[in-house]
């Protein structure tokens, strides 16, 4: 009993308080540091990438993890259509009401819906998962330090076995980069998981990467479109900084002596 | 006095407003003739900087306030709905967000300027007082800001800090509960510390009403620091500084925009995009960058009341400053001996903040005590001394005596090369 106390502690713990164990542990290493397209300060989201990682979360890790800040109709950012929408919305059923009769009643989503979650509330996720809590992966990308390198490097950081010399860990699995190493989600991505309609192959890194793509572009929507804004605003900004230089040197230049 | 007032305002609305209440001609004294010295230098944009950031801060709130949900279920939630759903509502937010930093930069440069150029020295003692009362205002409100959007650093640092007057014997703990409404940081804290973020800002613009008030009694400093002597030492302030205020408003409004648009989450902290957990401790709770001097001083000394005092000292020791600075000399620039130990003492804040980000262990606990010691002694004995024991360089005549005269070495360098700048 104590000891299932002490590993629901522990992975509760690690689920939602990851540096506790990031500075108990010490010595993970950083993520290393990859190409993506929404990179840099005018890097766009790959929108054929950002959609295959959409179905990996779908057929993948929506079994666990809920995204509820995101609503089906966002989806049309990364390019589905009205009808691909209506067709992936209609596919849940979500629960709505009270009716006229004061019922709660199931209908099939609309493109209005979050995303389902599959779980009621936290207790009945940390039920079904040791304890542990697969936290909402909305902002996922935004709430690591890591940022996408750090899922990245998470998603293809497994290993079957933990290193020489460490004592394996009930119910836990070894990680290269989560913090204390051991986390509670098994390995969720493995090779041809799932398989592309454009014919990409589905390899663990490929998913991977399409994954964090679509995580990217789920924690931060209004990117694109801030960094336009900006390029635009500095832009401006430069300007009207020059011809006000050029306004306040006229008007000082009879103060010369 | 009874009676309309003498109006010169040319305009026939204007001039029977101005005659009936003579806003106009206030207006026009204070902000348009008023004599100002001619070699102000680039720092002495600040002011105006911030006094428009404290603008940009009230209205990007007053519209982030329309969309954001006071309570502990759905504050997280209200400000993902803001960042999504509002028109615009993410551009809104970042720029409350960095402009809370932008704030501090600002204000950090214009007192240190004030340091530097000795703006605190007589008379201008009540004018360094209000600015030193907006920076605990802005403390505050900007403490209490970040635990609005209810993320695992908005608690834990609302946590921390609340506990901390806690340190106080006897009634410490019964403030804590007041602070609180409750046992812990819960509901009723975040109601009241939106309520009260709110209402500080507005508190902010009157002291900032009385800080310009008291700065048009006195004059501004000046780079050289000494008074100006007549009419030759000073120029309207319109429409010259207005001009060079906008143009430095433009160099503010590229940074400000550069951190908007292209880094907005650069100066926070990932964690406070987990939502806030009672359960669950983060092992590393840090405040916002600007914080982090005051916080290494917290921790400096083991012993919690001891910390406390202290790092409330740093702030309060600026309250006496115009009387620990014995110099009658106020610029840096003819003060040979005091001049390294202001940026020794520069230097020191920075470290500290960067100590203040460390945990709290090893080397960094020396560093955080070392710079605290110096940041003390500056203020209570280095300041003090060297003002009986330092020989200041001459001081020119005047502010544009140097500068007709041709000048000595030092000297015309000072006052010239601002506007050569400028
Ligand atoms: C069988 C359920 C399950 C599936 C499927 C699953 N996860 Fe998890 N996930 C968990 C649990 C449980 C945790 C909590 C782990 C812990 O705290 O030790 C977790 C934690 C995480 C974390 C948080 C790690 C951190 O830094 O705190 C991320 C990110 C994550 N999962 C991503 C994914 C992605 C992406 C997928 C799909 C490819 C996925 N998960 C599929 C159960 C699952
Ligand atoms: C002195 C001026 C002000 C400062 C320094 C300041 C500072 C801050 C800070 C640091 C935050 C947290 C930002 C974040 O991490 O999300 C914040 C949030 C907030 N502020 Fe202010 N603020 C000021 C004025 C105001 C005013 C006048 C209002 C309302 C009228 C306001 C309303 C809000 C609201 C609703 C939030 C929560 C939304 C959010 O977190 O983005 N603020 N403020």
């Amino acid at each position: 009993m104590m000891r299932i106390l002490r590993t629901t502690a522990l992975a509760a713990a690690l689920a939602l308080g990851l540096p506790i164990a990031a500075h108990a542990a010490g010595e993970v290493p950083k993520p290393p540091a990859q190409n993506w397209s929404f990179g840099g300060l005018f890097g766009t989201f790959d929108r054929a990438s950002a959609q295959r990682g959409f179905q990996v979360y779908k057929e993948v890790c929506a079994a666990c993890h809920a995204m509820k800040q995101i609503s089906y109709r966002n989806l049309a950012d990364i390019g589905l259509s009205d009808a691909e929408i209506r067709a992936i919305a209609a596919d849940v059923q979500v629960k709505d009401g009270p009716n006229d009769d004061g019922d709660m009643f199931e209908r099939p989503g609309r493109p209005s819906d979050r995303f389902r979650s599959p779980f009621a509330n936290e207790k009945a996720a940390r039920a079904v998962n040791n304890g542990a809590y697969p936290v909402d992966l909305s902002l996922i990308i935004k709430a690591r330090g890591g940022g996408a390198d750090y899922l990245y490097a998470l998603l293809t950081g497994y290993r079957d076995e933990p290193p020489e010399g460490v004592p394996a860990m009930d119910g836990m699995h070894w990680n290269d980069y989560f913090p204390g190493h051991w986390i509670a989600m098994g390995r969720p991505l493995n090779d041809d998981q799932v398989t592309f309609a454009d014919g990409t192959p589905a390899t663990t890194s490929q998913m991977a990467r399409d994954l964090t793509t679509f995580m990217a572009w789920a924690a931060e929507p209004e990117l694109e479109e801030r960094r336009a804004m900006g390029v635009r605003v500095i832009l401006f900004l430069i300007i009207l900084a020059g011809m006000t230089y050029g306004v306040k040197r006229k008007i000082w230049a009879d103060l010369k002596h | 006095m009874v009676g309309l007032h003498k109006s010169e305002m040319k305009n026939p609305v204007v001039r029977w407003i101005d005659e009936r209440l003579p806003i106009p001609s206030m207006l026009n004294q204070e902000y348009a003739k008023f004599p100002t010295p001619k070699n102000f230098n680039y720092f002495w944009n600040f002011g105006a900087l911030a006094m428009v950031n404290l603008v940009i801060m009230i209205v990007t709130g007053i519209f982030l306030a329309m969309h954001y949900t006071p309570h502990t279920s759905y504050a997280f939630d209200s400000v993902e709905r803001i960042m999504r759903d509002v028109n615009f509502g993410w551009l809104i937010r970042y720029i409350h967000m960095n402009g809370a930093s932008m704030f501090f930069i600002v204000v950090f440069i214009h007192i240190f300027r004030g340091l530097y150029y000795g703006s605190y020295k007589a008379p201008r003692e009540l004018l360094w007082i209000l600015g030193v009362v907006i920076l605990l205002l802005m403390m505050a409100t900007a403490f209490m800001g970040y635990v609005l959007p209810w993320g695992q650093m908005s608690f834990w640092g609302a946590t921390v800090i609340t506990n901390l007057f806690s340190a106080f014997p006897i009634v410490g703990e019964s403030i804590v509960v007041w602070l609180w409404g409750g046992f812990s940081v819960d509901n009723p804290t975040l109601n009241r510390f939106f309520s009260l973020h709110y209402l500080l800002p507005f508190l902010i613009v009157g002291v900032v009403f009385l800080h310009v008030v008291a700065l048009h009694i006195t004059g501004s400093n000046n780079p050289l620091g000494i008074e100006p002597k007549g009419p030759q030492d000073t120029i309207p302030f319109h429409p010259y500084y207005t001009i060079k205020d906008t143009f430095g408003l433009c160099i503010y409004l590229i940074v400000f925009a550069f951190l908007v648009f292209f880094m907005p989450n650069y100066l926070g902290h990932a964690d406070n995009y987990i939502p806030a957990n009672p359960l669950v401790t983060p092992a590393h709770i840090v405040p916002e960058w600007y914080f982090l001097p005051f916080y290494a001083i917290l921790r400096a000394v083991p012993d919690k009341l001891g910390g406390v005092l202290l790092m409330f000292g740093s702030i309060l020791v600026l309250f006496v400053l115009p009387w620990l600075d014995t110099s009658p000399v106020r610029s840096m620039k003819f003060r040979p001996l005091a001049r390294p130990f202001f940026w020794m003492f520069a230097i020191i804040c920075v470290v500290l903040g960067y100590a203040g980000a460390m945990p709290a262990e090893g080397i960094w606990v020396t560093v955080s005590q070392v710079g605290t010691a110096y940041y003390f002694m500056y203020f209570l004995v280095i300041l003090p001394v060297l003002g009986k024991i330092e020989k200041p360089r001459p001081l020119p005549e005047s502010i544009s005596a140097p500068v007709l005269r041709g000048g000595g070495p030092i000297m015309a360098g000072a006052a010239a090369k601002p506007m050569e700048k400028a």
